[in-house]
Order: structure tokens, then sequence, then C-alpha cells
């Protein structure tokens, strides 16, 4: 067997891995911290962040306040930009220094990046893409759920030997924490040896995406390839409702939405309190990132629409028909409600 | 610079629509299940072609699998590539994400002289992005993953590429060697060529190698070298759902819809 760096008699604590992007956590780190706080609860396993970075440890009471018992900030100019080799590098001391029994990362495209490389390096095994974790009972040991296969099939991975244990999580999938900013947690500031010579590559741009953040909308309007490109409706309802605007791949695509809107396999899973869902066919790709809403209703043409096994209520009939009356009775019992 | 030497790695998978789950034994069966070669892996066949068009060179193709992958790298050579090796032995069986990448880099490590190694972003059949790192990191190169867009810089021995982030994206410059991993769509693979794939069959260049043939520790592949385990499989259960249908006019359904909604209003 290969042989991690350390072994598990050496580690304890879970580690996770607070991702930033220009000094602004992502949504999926405080996903991870509450969902690891719900793991250690009843156990004495402490509960550790790491933020890497430039200057960056104003983010940790964020980490503290959504359940974090420590976070250990590695600041440093040359982690300013998030880049493979540096990342890889610091984070592999900061390992190796503490030893970690579990290490939890975002499956965000850096996440990926950076757990696929620290894997290999540390030797040890990486369960990708979970879409949930929980420990073994007897053992302690981390079993991540992965879907597979399209999704049909669910597999549980763990990693007995080697250590840490490392998994990455998909965004949406565990709820963000509501936080509690009178926890008091330690911030560690640890060294960080990195020189540039250390850095192959080099980022010669870096362009952020528009701040849309589907998975934390309370409320979903989703448009698919019926909406023929006309968003104008599905707009005026979303924001009527407080909502954002989601869609199927079609939209995007055909350049009608940009990516950070797509939700499913491949785009991101939502997990909103309501969801209304208007000319989208309800494909398996789609359906596994819209399964978590706690109403769903679908709007769609054909009846026979597999997107009507997934809804609570469904209308069988013309989006562009149902959509005006429905923002008109939305407004009405808004306004029955005294407005907002 | 000298012609490039650019190594396209590509995994045969089932079409996702044709897997069963044996509910007896808990595995997936693969037997008489129609595959094809990972979508974004032909995207990065499909780049490796035509930066070989651009520059000159030669494109290798490798995969690690099972014996029925030769037919699959028989097409990889009819679309354009020049050389196929195919590591193939029982004991590469059961490897995951540690084991697959160790077994590659030592196999590409083999095949020698590489300037870029381009993977697909993911595998549609299990693992899940973590290859083209794994790889990275055992070759000890730089890596770019989710390139959407790769150009080879001439003379400087750089390549320079467009990575697509959450919402946003980026643009990075890596010395070569380097590996990449290309986007899902980040180009239309091209068809095989009718004559090239009279040649790939008859006489195209494919070696097998097993472990024995490329420098592996033997504690290092297949399920001995994979830290991880599968520890069970399930059918995923689907949620429960009212599906009520409205019935009516638009605007009663609508009137309908608002009153069941109003929790949420
Ligand atoms: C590896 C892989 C990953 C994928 N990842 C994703 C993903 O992340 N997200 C995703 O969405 N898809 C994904 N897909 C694609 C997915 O399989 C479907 O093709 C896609 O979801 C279909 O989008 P759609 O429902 O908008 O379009 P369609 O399937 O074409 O459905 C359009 C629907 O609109 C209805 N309609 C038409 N006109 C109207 C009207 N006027 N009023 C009401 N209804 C109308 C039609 O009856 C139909 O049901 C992926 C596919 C693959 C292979
Ligand atoms: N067995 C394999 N043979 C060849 N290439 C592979 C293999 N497994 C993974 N890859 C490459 O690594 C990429 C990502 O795979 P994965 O990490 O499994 O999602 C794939 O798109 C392939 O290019």
């Amino acid at each position: 067997m290969t042989k991690s760096l350390y072994g598990a008699q050496e580690a304890s604590a879970i580690w996770v891995y607070l991702e930033q992007n220009q000094g602004r956590l992502t949504g999926v780190s405080l996903e991870l911290v509450g969902k690891a706080r719900e793991l250690t609860d009843g156990r004495s396993i402490p509960l550790v962040g790491v933020l890497l970075g430039d200057q960056v440890s104003g983010l940790a009471q964020e980490a503290i306040a959504a359940g974090a018992d420590e976070v250990r900030v590695a600041d440093h100019p040359l982690l300013r930009q998030y880049t493979t080799d540096g990342y890889t590098k610091a984070f592999t001391e900061l390992i190796l220094a503490g030893k970690p029994d579990i290490l939890l990362l975002g499956a965000t495209p850096n996440g990926r990046d950076l757990a696929g490389r620290l894997a290999v390096r540390l030797r040890t095994g990486l369960t990708a893409d979970c879409t949930d974790l929980r420990l073994e009972e007897d053992t302690g040991l981390l079993v991540g759920e992965v879907t597979g296969f399209g999704g049909g099939i669910l597999a549980y991975i763990k990693c007995p030997d080697n250590r840490p244990q490392m998994a990455t999580v998909r965004p949406g999938v565990f709820a963000v924490p509501a936080p509690d900013g009178a926890r008091q947690g330690k911030v560690v500031s640890v060294p960080v040896n990195l020189a540039k010579e250390d850095i192959k590559v080099q980022v010669l741009e870096h362009v952020d995406g528009q701040g849309v953040d589907i998975t934390r909308a309370q409320v979903l309007v989703a448009a698919g390839r019926g909406c023929q490109g006309d968003l104008a409706l599905i707009n005026e309802l979303a924001s009527l409702l407080d909502g954002e605007v989601g869609v199927s791949r079609v939209p995007v695509d055909e350049g009608w939405a940009s990516r950070d809107r797509m939700i499913g396999q491949t785009g991101y899973v939502t997990r909103p309190k309501l969801a209304i869902v208007c000319g989208i066919s309800g494909a398996f790709q789609f359906s596994v990132g819209i399964e978590k809403a706690e109403t769903i209703v679908a709007i769609n043409t054909d009846a026979e629409a597999p997107i009507f096994e997934q809804a609570d209520y469904c209308i069988v009939d013309d989006m562009f028909d149902v959509l005006p009356p429905l923002i008109e009775a939305v407004k009405r019992a808004r306004g029955g409600n005294g407005g907002r | 610079m000298r012609p490039l030497h650019i190594i396209a790695c590509v995994k045969v998978v089932p079409k996702p629509e044709e897997i069963r789950v044996d509910s007896e034994t808990w595995t997936i069966q693969r037997d008489g299940v129609r595959s094809e070669i990972n979508p974004p892996d032909m995207n990065a066949l499909e780049m490796a072609l035509a930066l070989k068009e651009q520059h000159g060179g030669r494109v290798t193709v490798v995969a690690m699998g099972p014996p029925t992958f030769v037919l699959y790298l028989r097409l990889a050579l009819a679309m354009g590539a020049d050389e196929a090796y195919l590591l193939s032995d029982r004991a590469f069986a059961g490897a995951d994400t540690l084991a697959t990448s160790y077994t590659l880099a030592q196999g590409i490590r083999k095949i020698g002289d590489y300037d870029l190694i381009l993977c697909g972003e993911e595998s549609s059949d299990g693992a899940t992005a973590q290859v083209p790192p794994g790889i990275a990191e055992w070759l000890n190169t730089a890596q770019i993953t989710y390139a959407e867009d790769l150009e080879v810089l001439p003379g400087s021995g750089m390549v320079k590429a467009r990575r697509e982030l959450t919402g946003g994206y980026e643009v990075i410059q890596a010395p070569l060697p380097c590996v990449a991993s290309v986007k899902a769509g980040a180009n239309e693979p091209r068809f095989m060529d009718m004559e090239r794939k009279a040649w790939a069959e008859a006489e195209g260049p494919l070696t097998v190698w097993t472990a024995t043939d490329i420098d592996v520790d033997p504690e290092m592949i297949g399920l001995p070298g994979s830290p991880t385990i599968v520890d069970g499989v399930a059918q995923a259960e689907a949620s429960e759902r009212k599906r009520e249908f409205l019935a009516g006019t638009p605007e009663e359904q609508a009137q309908a819809l608002v009153e069941r909604l109003r929790a949420y209003l």
C-alpha cells in the first residue's frame, strides 16, 4: 500500500479549507464548517479552519461564528492569488505540522484543483465531490457519499489507513449555518515559506463572476429551453419574490444566461425554499441540482415531462400564458399581506 | 522550438444511460454495456490534434484499462493521433485516483519526451477531476485545470490558457512540460478520417504495456495501491413530492398556486 506521510495514530482534528476569493469566503467553506460542527457534536474532535491568502485574517471570525474552534491563517503576499503551486506548498507544510485526521474542501474549480494535487503530495486518499458526509459510529472514520453514473447510484467511500482522510464536497449540499457572533475561537497565524521560484505559473488575468450565487437563494425561478431566450417574465417574477433566476443547461449553451446561474450536475446544487421551474423537461442532470428544494412548482406544456414527477404543484400549460396572471396574483397576495 | 509532443489521456467509460447495479453484489455491471471515450477526453484529443496541426509535432494517446480499450484507441488513431499506448494489467484493476494517476504518470514517463499532457476535465464514471492534478504531481509539472482555450507560445516554452472558474475565469501562463485538463465542450471533436481508419485498424502503432513493462512499485498500483475503499453502494432514492396538478385557465391555475404558496410570499 502507498503509505501516507503520517499515520492514523498521529492524526487528530477535522480541518476545513476556508477558500477565499479576493478577500471573500466562498459559501461552501461555511457550509463545510457547519457540517463538520455537526459531525463533531458529542465527540471531542477539534474543528479547525484553514485560511490561505494575503491579509485574510479578518475572515477568521466568520468561520468561528459558523462553528470553527480555531482558525489557522497562512498570510503571504504570494498567496494573494490562488496558484496550485503556491497553495499546495503552503498547505502541505501546514498539514505536516498539524497532522489533521480529516481534511474537507469545497468542490469548486480551485478547491478540486488543490485537493487533487495535495492528495497525491500527501500520498493519501481523496473522496471527490461528496453529496453527504458522516463519521462511522465505531471507528470514527469519515464516510463520503458520492453519486455515480449520472446520479442514479450512490457509493460510500472511506480511507481507513492513510491520513488525512480527504474529501471534497459539492457546493450547496449542506446549508450555511446561522452565524453565532458570540462564539469564541482561537485565531493562529502560521509561518509560510514561499519564494517566487516555488510558483511556476503566472496569473495574467482574473475575472470574477458577477457575484450571483444561486446556491444561497431562498426562491429560485428557473427557465429552460421552453423560454426561447425570453427571460423577461422570469426576471420579473424572481425579483417580485426576492429570488434569483436559475436556468438549465440549454439557456447557458444558447448564451441566454450566464453559467453561474446553471442548476444541476455541471451547474450548482441549490436548496431554495421555493423553486418555480418553467419550460424545463427535468433531465436527471438538471434535477440533482433542484431536488433539495422544499417546494417545487413545474410549468410545462408537456404533461409527460419528467419534471412533473419531481414537483409538488404541476401546471400543464404554456409558461407565457401562466406567468403574467401568476405575477398579478402574487402582487395581489402581497398587497393583501400589507405589501413588503 | 523542437516539434511538440502532446500526450492525450483518454478513458473509456460506459454510456451513463446503460449502467445497472447488481443488487446482490453491489457492483456495477459493465458486461454488455456500450461504451464511449469519455466526452471531455474527446475535447482534449481534439485540442491535441489542433495544436499539432498548428505547431507541428506528434500526438500520443494513452489509457489505462482493460484490453477492450484497444478499439477506442484505434479510433483515436483514426482521428489523427500518431501512436497509442494501453496500460493494461489485472494488477492495475481497482485503482482509485492515487493509484490511477501514479500508473498513468509512470506510463507517460516511459513514453517520454512529453511537452504537454492533455486530459479531460473529469471522467463521467467515477473519480472526479482528480487524476490530472495527480499526474502533474507525480511528474512534478505545472497544471492547468478546466482549460477552455489553450495556446502554445512558440519560442518561450510556455502555454497560456483560459481557465473557467465559478462564474468568472482566469488566464494563466505555465512553463512546459505541463498537464492541462480540458473543459467539456471546449471544441468540436473531429470525425475520424476514413483512410486513417483502415491504417489504424491494420497497422496503427498501438502498444500494450503490462505492469512489468513500466517501472511501477507493485504496492502502489491497483486495489492494493488505493487508500480509498468502496464501503457500499445504493440506488439513489427519489424524494417524495405532492404532484398535485392544478386545473383551469391560466388565471385559475395562477390563483390556485398562489393560495398554496402563501407561506413563501
Ligand atoms: C454530463 C452531462 C452533464 C449535464 N449537466 C447538466 C446540468 O448541470 N444542468 C442541466 O440543466 N442540464 C445538464 N445536462 C443536460 C441535460 O441532460 C438536459 O439536456 C437539459 O437539462 C435539458 O434542458 P431543458 O430542460 O431546458 O431542455 P429540454 O429538455 O429541451 O426541455 C424543454 C422543455 O420545455 C417545455 N416547453 C417548451 N415550450 C414551453 C412553453 N412555452 N411553456 C412551458 N414549457 C415549454 C418542453 O415541453 C420541454 O419539456 C447535462 C448533460 C450531460 C450529458
Ligand atoms: N484510466 C484512465 N486512462 C486514461 N486517462 C484517464 C484515466 N482515468 C482518468 N483519466 C484522465 O483524467 C481525466 C479526469 O478523470 P477523473 O479524475 O477520473 O475525473 C479524464 O478525463 C482522463 O483524461
